[in-house]
């Protein structure tokens, strides 16, 4: 019952499983949901559905899934021809109508009959849950005329159809990040515990040692909590060619911000020189020398840098290659510095990694990170992590 | 056992239909929505309407799991051992409840709120399937199982500061409460303040709906909020009129501050007047 709904769900790319599609198919059983389609929608929603943002798919697939079933139950021949003739007149769409009148109504009555029983057929299997199946077609369970629909103007107040056309879910779909928790789980890596600061928390198996070292006196001993004391410092390539990076960058760095509590981050473009900036929108007043920064975090913080490494190789080698203005110093030589001071250091580049060789800057900065280059994707993400929690 | 709905809390059909089919096939149900949308309130709601105990859990980041079920509180029995106390000699003196095994052991059905769950730690919610799923757990200390007697509804709220765990989702139903359109928003008002003037109820429905539509705002004012600032209206007696903007000026609400709770946000809002007023 319902496989293909299912299936259907499944082809329009919502992650449904196995195990939901089981207590929908319970909740049905035990009665949860009347026999209205507005109350299977509710239902087959709250069992298939657990993010928002999926919603609008939903709507779509189950609108595209149920367009024939709402005009399903057994409408073969009991119709009273009045009442068909309402109903045509009711759903048919303007053209339908005009050409209605051009055809007159006996041709269409039988056109508009061949169609339902088409319908029928292609959704023989879903028909158990919408109505009797028995003689009258909108009989004993209330289901309303106005659920049979052919045009898209619809009669109804609060027919099934309006809820899921509405797609009022429309523009959640893509605000909500996607993925950080994939990205969270992958920079757990990174987490190295360690007991620092105030003794907050008893612990047990010194507390047991003392007592018994005090000959059976109790001698509480307490300890400091666990947290995670990996520090990093993010580099973030910032504007350029990286604006077609943005998504994953911002989930990337949303995902460190909560992850990391030591976390300093600092902004460069494309290639680092003697300054980075803190704030993109006061880059030019606000910039910190990087000797600055090189001094003031020490070597036990992580260096991550993020950028696509897509430049002229002028812009690296060169003294005076910066695309912003006359850098004294070459950007290799800032890299060293950076390399020397954090010996911990992994570059995450967006970009595809086929297309690596054939970008000559990217080679030239992937000799210079020593081959610790990995693409920003979950699995050049661990490599790096366990590269870095080494 | 079916809920209906309450005289104090207006539950949409979707959301009625969601809580019961949590309540019949005893699974959890997860709601999200925008803050002060009434998703803790449905947990208090749906417990008084079914006659059922509520018993609360409420996340903070440095929640565990564990202490949902039980906490052994070894420096007690250390004391108690030192003074001699015939208690020590059982380990289970020294167990303290959680909510959940409150709930397992409770005579009757309960209802549980596990309060903003996307607060604790990225793995707490994977701690929790098992006991969840089949309603049980084993206490180390004592070598037993604990099983639910009946088991209990369970109300999980979210705000969607973390992703929740796909094994964990699969275990629950899931509403999404959203944001309460112009009807059923006068439905919530009428069901707060049963007395207020029509008239006031409509001016300040109107200007609250277009405070929300300000683009850039980075809280928009939510349910909640509307109830606190009509409670303020009413206790200083405005007329309906100073909502209004009759002469083509724009006006600014009166007592705004109940509704924007951010200083940019009052900022900003304060400045699209101020443009307002000069192009017009």
């Amino acid at each position: 019952m319902l496989i293909d709904f299912f299936h259907h769900l499944k082809a329009s790319r919502l992650p449904v499983s196995t195990k939901e599609f089981l207590t929908l198919l319970e909740a049905l059983q035990k009665h949860v949901a009347g026999h209205s389609i507005d109350e299977f929608y509710y239902l087959s929603r709250a069992c298939l559905v657990k993010d928002e943002s999926n919603y609008d798919k939903f709507d779509r697939a189950f609108g595209e899934y149920f367009r024939g079933v709402e005009k399903l139950p057994g409408l073969a021949a009991e119709i009273p021809e009045d009442w068909l003739r309402l109903l045509a007149k009711k759903h048919l769409t303007p053209e339908e109508k005009a050409k209605l009148q051009s055809l007159g109504w006996d041709k269409l009555m039988e056109e508009f009959r061949k169609r339902l029983q088409e319908q029928k057929k292609r959704h023989a299997g879903g028909s158990k849950w919408i109505g009797t199946g028995g003689s009258s077609p909108f009989g004993a369970h209330g289901y309303h005329p106005e659920g049979i629909r052919i045009g898209p103007e619809s009669a109804g107040n609060r027919t099934a159809v309006k809820v899921w056309e509405n797609r009022e879910f429309r523009n959640l779909d893509d605000k909500i990040e996607l993925g950080t928790r994939n990205i969270k789980v992958a920079l757990r890596r990174l987490r190295r515990f360690a007991r620092e600061g105030a003794s907050e928390e008893l612990d047990l198996d010194g507390t047991i040692s003392a007592t018994a070292k005090n000959a059976g006196w109790l001698d509480l001993m307490m300890r400091p909590e666990r947290h995670n004391r990996v520090k990093v410092l993010l580099f973030l390539d910032i504007g350029g060619s990286m604006d077609d990076h943005i998504r994953v960058c911002e989930e990337l760095f949303s995902a460190a911000r909560s992850e990391f509590k030591h976390l300093e981050y600092f902004y460069f473009h494309n290639c680092v020189y003697d300054h980075v900036w803190r704030d993109n929108r006061r880059r030019h007043s606000e910039r910190l020398p990087l000797w600055d920064v090189l001094h003031k975090y020490g070597p036990d913080y992580k260096l991550i840098l993020v950028g696509d490494a897509t430049m002229s190789p002028y812009e690296i080698l060169q003294p005076g290659g910066s695309v912003e203005y006359m850098n004294e110093e070459p950007g290799a030589t800032w890299m060293r510095r950076l390399l020397d001071a954090y010996p911990h250091a992994a570059w995450l580049n967006p970009e595809p990694e086929r297309l690596w060789p054939y970008r000559q800057s990217i080679g030239i900065l992937h000799s210079l990170m020593a081959g610790r280059m990995f693409p920003l994707t979950l699995d050049g993400l661990e490599r790096a992590m366990r590269l870095l929690s080494k | 056992m079916r809920f209906e709905g309450s005289g104090d809390y207006v539950a949409t059909p979707d959301l009625m239909l969601a809580v019961n089919a949590a309540i019949t096939l005893q699974r959890p149900l997860l709601v999200k929505g925008e803050p002060g949308t009434g998703k803790t309130m449905l947990a208090e709601t749906v417990a008084a309407a079914l006659g059922l105990p509520l018993l609360q859990w409420h996340i903070k980041s440095t929640t565990k799991a564990q202490q949902g079920l039980y906490e052994y509180d070894a420096v007690s029995r250390l004391r108690d051992s030192q003074l001699g106390d015939d208690r020590v000699q059982d380990i289970g003196n020294y167990i303290v409840r959680g909510v959940l095994w409150q709930a397992f052991a409770a005579e009757s059905p309960t209802v549980i709120l596990i309060d903003e769950i996307d607060k604790a730690d990225i793995e707490f919610p994977n701690d929790l399937l098992r006991e969840l799923d089949r309603m049980e757990f084993y206490v180390y200390e004592t070598r037993e199982l604990v099983k639910a007697r009946h088991r209990p509804i369970v109300f999980i709220t979210s705000n969607n500061e973390k992703e929740l765990p796909d094994a964990f989702l699969r275990r629950c139903f899931f509403h999404y409460i959203k944001f309460p359109d112009k009807e059923t928003m006068q439905s919530i008002i009428d069901v707060h303040f049963p007395g207020l003037k029509k008239a006031l109820i409509r001016e300040a429905l109107e200007v609250f709906f277009q405070l929300r539509d300000i683009p850039g705002l980075k809280k928009k004012p939510s349910t909640s909020e509307l109830l606190d600032w009509l409670k303020l209206l009413v206790a200083e007696d405005i007329p309906p009129e100073a909502l209004q903007a009759k002469d083509n000026k724009v006006a600014i609400p009166p007592l705004h501050g109940a509704l924007l709770k951010n200083e940019q946000d009052v900022h900003l809002f304060e400045r699209l007047v101020f443009m307002a007023r000069h192009n017009r």
